[in-house]
């Protein structure tokens, strides 16, 4: 999916867009759902599975749209969830 | 700068040998609120402490002093506040964390008479069993009773160097009288004054734990900006200073906070006799107290009765082998302090019904004349 | 693409064998306290010379997590400690992370004087209007009409303006932010770290365990309601601040002025030899 823009910005064509990988660290996770919620590329969504702790922690259904802003890391409360550069 | 050490000969009041006694002792930090009679100590701390690059600070409250000294003690520097009766209820919250916390500072009472407001300018011992058990839980603590302003000078040099050997908030229950008395004070060359240094953290930082005791004595103590990310917690917590919010570690907390004063107590118990040898009647009695049960013991024996005395120079722990003993050997055992019966309770536990305990005291606001005593011994000699 | 084996990257600021934390799902304190970490750890700061004190309540548990020296002192006594032990070691940086129960009620006095005495804190204050540790009783900045299980029938009182507080007590910094605005937040942080004198961030946090279950706000509502009714001014007034979730809630760095601190006066006044 290709964000959707109002206009074609001028130097669309040199921008780089980062990409990203996101780690889930399971056992810490308390399911609240934040990274899901404000996730700006819709990365996220809650797993089906429960952690040791009974929640279910998230799953990435669509990794290769994360372009690492570390959203989910700073908004999650639990130290459970941060992103990296993805190594292309 | 100055010198810390006021070497010489003085006179001057229970409160200023105090503030000297503490900056001898190597008090660079005092944290206090002003309150009668205690507050020459503050003024006093107030124009010295900078003099010898040490911090004054006058806080909002006796709760922010006491909480001041706990900081300023974790960040490796000797502290001290001084209070009196309204001040000390305040800090009685903060002396329960540094007793938690294992922290070293000194807090002086200069009692006055209470409950409330009380009588501000004048004096009274009756802070004793708030001293014991003011703040909540059970613990153990070390409370010291000067009788002069000398007294209060090494005295106060006494408490630091027991908080600094026990890791603990160590109490001056000095009084009015005291604390606002004249007298000689001889400040010893700072060569000859023994002072206790805390013994730092050392070795490797990640296996450093900062409640982990050794078999001599408490954890070297590491201070802040020492590079040892210690923990430092007012709740129950094991070694590590990390919460332990079970039984067991409550337990296990507790045994040594008790334990590290009870196996101590000869070595931290000080008291004075004086002509208890061949007593019949033994005054136990402490701080301001003491010196009129001291003229007291002469009169008496002048007067044909035989008594002598028993001088709590430590309070706390209290020294109950000694008092048990002396039960066991004199006729009676009489207590003299400024209150309604404290000291005098503690007396009567430990005697057992050896000897009847007998209290001689009133509700503060004046010293207790040793005429005063000397009739109560007459009266106890006859039957 | 291949996930690399990675560390969290704050864990070498946790105590991460007491993680998980004990905070609730949906609790704005963990990143509250996830963005002043990454303040500390972006401040350049020598961390080993920095300590964290906190009071007691959830907030006060962060004290517990950080891998600084710490300090979870008793109610309300946090600045007091901590001006201690500035003032006592004044090269140690003094964060106080608490609560705003913990801070502006029991801890009302502590604040105002340290303030005044502009004592070069930094002081992290999440406010999630309630006490959320003993089960979600009123604090002093409860919303009028707020439920909470000692305002069964809405909070008669009026809860304090934080920032005028701070700014009339003479605070030298005083910035709000939620947990929401989070890099606006961490950028503030940093810049509180690095403000010589007494600076005040309130972070706003849900409460979804106390206050939230009994003001139909889900740990989501609440971050929808910073979401919709924020409004960004920067030098804003004090006294213009709003704090109204369900209309407005005025964020940014209101003040940000110099002044002598605590210990620069002490200098000067009372040891100017020692100064010299």
């Amino acid at each position: 999916m290709t964000a959707k823009l109002w206009r074609t910005p001028l130097d669309a064509a040199d921008i780089e867009v980062t990409r990203g990988v996101v780690h889930i660290v399971e056992e810490r996770c308390k399911g609240c759902g934040y990274c899901i919620a404000f996730c700006p590329r819709e990365v996220l969504e809650l797993g089906a599975h429960y952690n040791a702790k009974g929640y279910h922690p998230p799953i990435a259904k669509r990794m290769e749209a994360c372009v690492n802003c570390h959203y989910c890391e700073i908004i999650c409360p639990d130290f459970a969830i941060f992103s990296v550069a993805a190594q292309s | 700068m100055k010198p810390a050490v006021w070497t010489g000969d003085h006179f001057f009041t229970g409160d200023i040998a105090c503030a000297e006694g503490a900056l001898a002792a190597g008090c660079r930090f005092f944290a206090g609120y002003p309150i009668t009679p205690a507050t020459e100590i503050a003024e006093h701390m107030a124009t010295r402490l900078p003099e010898v690059g040490g911090t004054y600070i006058q806080m909002e409250d006796e709760i922010a002093s006491m909480a001041a000294i706990l900081g300023a003690s974790c960040a490796g520097v000797k502290s001290m506040t001084a209070t009196s009766g309204p001040g000390f209820s305040l800090m009685m919250e903060n002396l329960g964390l540094g007793i938690c916390t294992e922290t070293p500072c000194v807090v002086v009472n200069v009692q006055r008479a209470g409950p409330s407001t009380g009588l501000p300018t004048l004096g009274a011992q009756a802070d004793m069993m708030q001293a014991r058990w003011g703040s909540h839980g059970h613990y153990e603590i070390i409370a010291l009773a000067p009788a002069s302003p000398q007294e209060l000078f090494h005295l106060t040099i006494t408490a630091f160097n027991l908080s600094e050997t026990y890791r603990l908030p160590v109490l001056v229950m000095a009084d009015e009288v005291v604390g606002h008395l004249s007298e000689r004070v001889v400040i010893p060359p700072a060569a000859a004054v023994k002072t206790r240094e805390r013994v730092p953290a050392s070795g490797r930082r990640d296996r450093y734990k900062p409640f982990q005791r050794g078999a001599c004595g408490v954890a070297p103590m590491a201070a802040a900006g020492a590079g040892y990310a210690v923990h430092v917690s007012g709740l129950t917590h094991d070694e590590r200073g990390y919460p332990d919010m079970s039984a067991a570690g409550q337990e296990k907390m507790m045994t040594w906070l008790t334990e590290k004063i009870r196996a101590n107590r000869d070595k931290i118990i000080q008291t004075e006799s004086y002509r208890l040898d061949d007593a019949e009647i033994a005054i136990v009695s402490y701080g301001i107290s003491a010196r009129s049960s001291l003229a007291a013991v002469d009169e008496a024996r002048a007067a044909g009765i035989r008594a002598g005395l028993l001088r709590l120079v430590t309070v706390w722990p209290f020294p109950e082998e000694l008092i048990r003993d002396l039960a066991g050997r004199v006729r009676a055992l009489v207590t003299v302090e400024l209150n309604l019966g404290q000291i005098h309770l503690e007396v009567e536990r430990c005697a057992r019904g050896q000897a009847p305990a007998i209290l001689v005291g009133h509700a503060g606001g004046a010293v207790i004349p040793p005429e005063e005593i000397v009739a109560r011994l007459s009266a106890v000699s006859r039957t | 693409m291949k996930a690399q084996p990675a560390d969290h990257p704050l864990n070498g600021l946790l105590r991460t064998e007491r993680i998980p934390h004990i905070w609730c799902p949906g609790c704005g304190i963990g990143t509250a306290f996830s963005a002043c970490l990454t303040a500390l750890l972006n401040s350049g700061m020598d961390l080993t010379k920095t300590a964290m004190v906190s009071g007691i309540g959830c907030s006060g548990r962060a004290a517990g997590y950080v891998k600084l020296d710490s300090y979870h002192t008793t109610h309300g006594r946090a600045i007091p400690f901590a001006t201690g032990m500035k003032l006592a070691k004044p090269e140690l940086n003094l964060v106080v992370f608490s609560g705003d129960g913990d801070l502006f009620a029991i801890g009302g006095n502590h604040f105002i004087h340290g303030a005044r005495r502009n004592v070069d804190l930094t002081v992290v204050c999440v406010n999630n209007f309630n006490y959320g540790m003993t089960g979600g009783q009123a604090a002093a900045t409860t919303p009028t009409y707020a439920k909470t299980t000692t305002t069964p029938l809405g909070n008669p009182d009026t809860p304090f303006n934080l920032p005028l507080l701070a700014y009339a007590a003479g605070a030298t910094f005083v910035a709000r932010w939620t947990i929401l605005h989070n890099r606006d937040l961490t950028r503030c942080l940093e810049e509180a770290l690095a403000h010589r004198g007494f600076s005040f961030v309130e972070v706003l946090a849900p409460c979804p365990t106390g206050y939230g279950r009994r003001n139909r706000e889900k740990p989501l509502d609440a971050l929808h309601l910073y979401q919709e009714h924020a409004v960004i001014r920067n030098g804003a007034s004090p006294i213009e601040v709003e704090l109204d979730p369900k209309r407005a809630i005025t964020l940014g760095t209101f003040v940000q002025i110099q002044r002598a601190t605590c210990i620069d006066m002490y200098d000067k006044v009372c040891r100017p030899a020692v100064a010299l």
